[in-house]
């Protein structure tokens, strides 16, 4: 019994150091964005690999969820004759909700994961512990560039990621199922609002990728320097960012109403 | 060779009653040592002696449990690591598995702590890179990938890079292990002229007896009950019988 309770005692102990290291890695980040040296090259760099190793899945899935949505609101719609406001749910659905969360989750299962992989074989190389003794600091050069690059690329992925669902949308349900294509547009276009709609999808894409920048990195760096250090690292990434994007996206939701 | 006291003031760097645990194992109990400034001082050992942690902790990567660690005067077992970044200005570091970035090129990798510390033009900055890669015997790597290079080759890259802004104290870990006898003499030879011209300040861990008492102006044995220190003539001559053991297990090898 107070075996069980010391171990409680540890466990919570733990969890109250760990938040307390990520605070302090956060800060570390924080600072180095703010402060020069402004590394716009590396980041740059970065973002290009975010960019170009989520590009194929984007689109890609963007299509296919597009095409889900509109076989689905069109045979939903179809029942109650509403069939016209097909772009109208595609699009609502797909900015506020789908858009951020999918892209936020296809991107940890891509980026995420292989920037934590990145980091931690860097550690078991000693590369980042050779940047310290070069007196240049490993979050410094390393990890805020990956992680500012994780936070901008994540809501242009989103809006690729809504652009071509939209366009799935369109094949499905005008190309295939013959409704109209103006009117696909048209309903589409009204019932989005940009200070709503879409600020919201950004709100959460950007909150989205913070978060992911923030598990991937962390997890990299604090990684154990062994083969098996990089696999936990590199699981730990999808699954806690996984976790974490769908708690948030419940959180914003009920929060903001987006 | 025995363990001498000296006054703390003739070390460039010294180590006072280090101990350090790693998991269940102690790596080092009560480990007092000191490195001259200006000397080469050759770290031998077996494998998991401690080495390689040992240069760490000068270097200030590992913290000691207990103990202090100065280096050019200050304790860095007390420094953040924003300080330690002012100490490790006068360090270079060879790891023991290169650790070049592998994102970088060769040139880059070298040219970093230029790029990073100096305000040097890229000319400037390439010249002293191809001097250096010269140097190790890499003269026409600059833009190929760490991956490119076998082992041996990333490790005298590795070297390249630390001694690229002229650091007055450098520590080596194994620099001549995987490779060819030729090698060994060059890279024997850039850190004598080093030493011998610039004063450089260096800690070389080894294996290999051979350039270990042809380079050293003094040998640290680490052992079990903590380190040896003495010259090269009394290292052959010691009676302990860690040291004996190494010695001859060395010599048949070499024989072979
Ligand atoms: N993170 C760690 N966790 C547990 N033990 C460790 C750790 N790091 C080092 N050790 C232990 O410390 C000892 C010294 O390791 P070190 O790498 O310094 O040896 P070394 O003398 O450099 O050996 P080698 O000649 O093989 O390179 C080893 O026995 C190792 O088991
Ligand atoms: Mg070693």
């Amino acid at each position: 019994m107070i075996g069980a309770i010391q171990r409680l005692g540890n466990r919570s102990v733990g969890i109250v150091e760990e938040l307390g290291r990520m605070t302090v890695f956060v800060a570390g980040v924080a600072r180095t964005l703010a402060m020069p040296p402004y590394r716009l090259r590396r980041i740059v760099d970065e973002v290009y690999d975010v960019g170009a190793l989520s590009l194929a899945i984007i689109c890609l899935s963007g299509l296919t969820v597009g095409a889900v949505l509109g076989l689905q609101g069109y045979y939903n719609l179809a029942r109650f004759g509403a069939d016209g406001s097909l772009g109208a749910v595609v699009g609502l659905v797909l900015v506020r909700e789908l858009g951020p969360v999918l892209t936020a989750l296809l991107v940890t299962g891509r980026a995420g994961s292989a920037m934590a992989a990145e980091i931690a074989s860097m550690v078991t190389t000693e590369q980042l512990d050779g940047l310290r003794m070069m007196s240049v600091d490993p979050i410094d050069y390393v990890v805020s560039p990956k992680a500012l690059a994780m936070g901008i690329a994540m809501p242009l992925l989103n809006a690729l990621f809504i652009v071509f669902a939209f366009v799935g949308g369109y094949l499905v349900g005008v190309s295939y199922l013959g409704l109209d294509g103006g009117q696909y547009w048209t309903s589409l276009e009204e019932a989005i609002t940009v200070a709503d709609d879409i600020a919201g999808s950004l709100l959460k894409s950007l909150v989205f990728g913070a978060l992911i920048a923030v598990i991937a990195t962390y997890r990299g760096t604090t990684s154990e320097p062994t083969a098996s250090g990089v696999s936990a690292a590199t699981t730990g990434t999808v699954v806690t960012g996984s976790v974490v994007i769908l708690v948030f996206d419940y959180v914003i939701t009920a929060l903001w109403g987006v | 060779m025995e363990q001498r006291e000296e006054a703390a003031e003739t070390f460039r760097i010294a180590l006072d009653g280090v101990s350090l645990r790693r998991g269940h194992r102690e790596v080092f109990r009560d480990l007092s040592c000191g490195f001259r400034a200006g000397e080469i001082s050759v770290i031998l050992g077996g494998s998991g002696a401690g080495k390689s942690t040992l240069l760490r902790v000068i270097g200030g990567l590992t913290r000691p449990d207990s103990g202090a660690v100065r280096v050019a005067g200050r304790d860095i077992t007390r420094l953040s690591e924003r300080d330690m970044f002012t100490v490790r200005d006068g360090i270079g570091m060879l790891f023991q598995g290169g650790a070049l970035l592998d994102s970088l090129t060769i040139f880059d990798n070298v040219a970093l702590p230029l790029r990073e510390h100096t305000e040097l033009s890229e000319r400037e900055i390439h010249a002293a890179v191809a001097r250096r890669l010269t140097a190790v015997g890499l003269p026409e790597t600059e833009g190929l990938f760490p991956r490119q290079l076998s082992g041996g080759m990333n490790r005298r890259a590795a070297l390249a890079r630390a001694v690229v802004n002229d650091p007055e104290i450098v520590l080596c870990d194994e620099p001549f292990s995987g490779l060819d006898p030729l090698n060994v003499r060059r890279i024997e030879s850039l850190l004598m002229d080093l030493n011998r011209r610039l004063g450089l300040t260096l800690l070389v861990t080894s294996h290999h007896l051979a350039s270990s008492l042809r380079m050293a102006d003094r040998i640290v044995f680490l052992r079990r009950g903590g380190a040896l220190v003495g010259t090269p003539e009394a290292l052959l001559r010691s009676a302990d019988p860690e040291v004996v053991a190494f010695l001859s297990a060395e010599s048949e090898a070499g024989s072979r």
